[in-house]
């Protein structure tokens, strides 16, 4: 008990619980209560996970099986804003390997990785759902579409 | 007013940021609802569905009405659960963000008329993760919802009480299978589960669950508020009502539109979609989506419905159409759709899990000159080990798709690379 309220914030419990509520069970709010953890704390460290187990009644094992299936969940840091670049079909087709190069050139990374400066980490992603303004990207939580490399440029401030 | 012959959008527009309560209900909105409960018993709401011929707009097809018409009601006692299945992540694809986004109540009465035929006292939304716009004008509309006594405890003073709850993923391709949504939605990794037994049959915590397509369940007020024949009159062609249709690739406008199921697809490339770009001529396309079978432009004419799509080899899928051109390579084009689905198989079953990659390997070899002809017998090969009844889920079979119609139509630009020669666009300009 002490263990867990140490952790995690008074806050995460209190949205872990309030997400708790909606379902038949704990444990099927594990991806909710890791996005949680994520969303105040950029990824979610062994720490946290044990935690979070804790607080759904699972063992850290079945939790980590979950964080691991999951591309958002970070099991790693990752910089201030998470770049999301659209590589399937409709954005390939339109030029989302331009949009790639572009990023990872700017911020000296490879795909997967977080900039020198902790700010960005690069990471392609599946089909956004905005294939007629293809090539998109998602910056953070932001939607951006038509991409050129200007606007790259611009997205962040280089 | 009502706009009769694009009810889905007749919402959105421009110069309008979304829908809200006001102009929802300002066009008939939740007047649907209102009939459902004060007028029609539950399944007199599943007969309307039924007979309105509404099929899922998902991919598959299938009837919404005969879906729900499986669900066992014999014991009033049993809990039921409904969930709007709002994972679209099929490349290609942007049909039900826009639907979300601009006019979230639509969903909403969908799901609680939905919920009422079927005896659901509990909802959930299951939406990608990405979709951030979306999740907050839902979450918005959901309390305005509540707060209007759409949901809640007596809805409109009848005997019926829903809540929905908007659960928000974190991403994989895979939460969109039926059955893998489930084991997500319960906190697990999504893997498919074995069927039968079906959803609607054992889901969701065991318990009966049917689960629908986000376009699916927008139609159904429309159905309820302004009847089934008006509904049959809509479409042009076998099937009912209207469809967003999308157009994506090197077109002059890409975009999405609401038309008649049925519509002929050279209307929507060449009209809607205001065909090529200056410079660029039309290869083939993939009518609905990543998984489905390339057509050729010889198959223009034919309509945008579920059976006339199937007659020529290929699946309506989502109705979203991605072009390829002539300047764009289509070995590379399957490398890229192969490399999506290898990424995203759950790794649950063989054919999958090893297939895929292998799929993958064997192109990239191809492209980067390290082929041989024996490898187009084995991609052919792979295409019936991964088919239909060998795997456990649509995920693989759907990734054989594109890549069987491709060996088919594009056989020549296979072979030039494999010969080492570079495949020449000019002499393989079809239009």
């Amino acid at each position: 008990m002490t263990e867990k309220s140490a952790v995690l914030t008074t806050l995460e419990i209190e949205e872990i619980n309030a997400e708790m509520a909606h379902y038949a069970d704990k444990a099927a709010a594990s991806i909710e209560a890791l996005k949680i953890v994520q969303k105040y704390r950029q990824w979610v460290s062994d720490e946290c996970l044990v935690a979070v187990a804790e607080l759904l009644d699972i063992s850290p094992a079945q939790l980590e099986a979950v964080a691991t299936f999951y591309n958002l969940i970070y099991r790693q840091p990752v910089g201030k804003t998470v770049i999301h670049y659209c590589d399937s079909v409709s954005c390939w087709i339109m030029g989302a390997e331009q949009v790639q190069d572009r990023l990872c050139r700017l911020l000296n990374v490879e795909p997967g990785e977080m900039s020198a400066d902790g700010e960005y980490t690069v990471l392609p992603i599946v089909c956004l759902g905005a294939c007629d303004h293809a090539p998109v990207m998602l910056v953070g939580d932001q939607l951006r579409l038509d991409v050129t490399d200007d606007s790259v440029d611009k997205i962040l401030g280089r | 007013m009502e706009n009769m012959s694009r009810p889905l959008t007749q919402n959105i527009q421009p110069d309008r940021v979304f829908a809200t309560l006001a102009d929802y209900e300002s066009t008939g909105g939740y007047q649907g609802l209102r009939r459902a409960l004060s007028e029609l018993q539950p399944k007199e709401v599943l007969q309307w569905v039924k007979d309105a011929g509404l099929r899922g707009r998902g991919g598959s097809g299938f009837p919404a009405g005969v879906k729900w018409s499986l669900m066992p009601m014999d014991d009033a006692r049993q809990t039921h659960y409904l969930i709007a299945n709002g994972d679209e992540m099929e490349p290609g694809t942007f049909k039900d963000r826009f639907l979300l986004e601009r006019d979230p109540h639509q969903l909403i009465e969908g799901m609680i008329i939905a919920a009422y035929a079927i005896q659901a006292r509990t909802a959930y939304i299951f939406l990608r993760a990405e979709y951030h716009l979306a999740a907050r004008r839902l979450e918005q509309a959901l309390q305005e919802a509540r707060a209007k006594g759409y949901l809640g405890e007596r809805i409109l003073n009848s005997d019926f009480s829903l809540d929905i709850h908007l659960h928000t993923s974190a991403g994989r391709y895979i939460c969109g299978e039926e059955t893998a949504l489930i084991n997500s939605l319960e906190g697990k990794r999504a893997h498919p589960r074995t069927k039968p037994p079906f959803a609607v049959v054992s889901g969701l915590w065991g318990k009966p669950t049917v689960v629908n397509n986000i376009e699916t369940l927008c139609n159904v007020p429309h159905i309820l508020r302004n009847g089934v024949n008006w509904y049959k009159g809509l479409g042009l062609g076998a099937d009912q009502g209207t469809k967003l249709f999308g157009v994506s690739g090197r077109v002059r406008r890409p975009g999405l539109w609401e038309l008649p199921m049925g519509t002929p697809i050279r209307e929507i490339i060449e009209e809607h979609a205001g065909g090529m770009r200056d410079g660029y001529s039309l290869r083939a396309f993939l009518p609905g989506g990543a998984s489905t079978d390339f057509l050729l432009p010889e198959h223009l004419d034919v309509r945008m419905d579920y059976d006339a799509v199937a007659k020529v080899g290929s699946r309506m899928g989502t109705g979203t159409m991605i072009v390829l051109d002539d300047k764009t390579c289509p070995v590379k084009m399957v490398l890229n759709l192969e490399r999506f689905f290898a990424q995203e198989s759950c790794g649950w079953c063989t054919p999958c899990r090893d297939g895929l990659p292998w799929t993958a390997a064997l192109l990239q070899d191809i492209i980067e000159g390290r082929g041989h002809m024996e490898d187009l017998d084995t991609l052919s090969r792979l295409t019936g080990m991964m088919a239909l009844g060998n795997t456990f889920c649509a995920l693989a079979p759907g990734a054989m798709e594109p890549l069987q119609s491709a060996l088919k139509f594009f056989r020549r630009d296979f072979e030039h690379y494999i010969a080492g020669v570079a495949p020449s666009p000019s002499v393989k300009r079809l239009t």
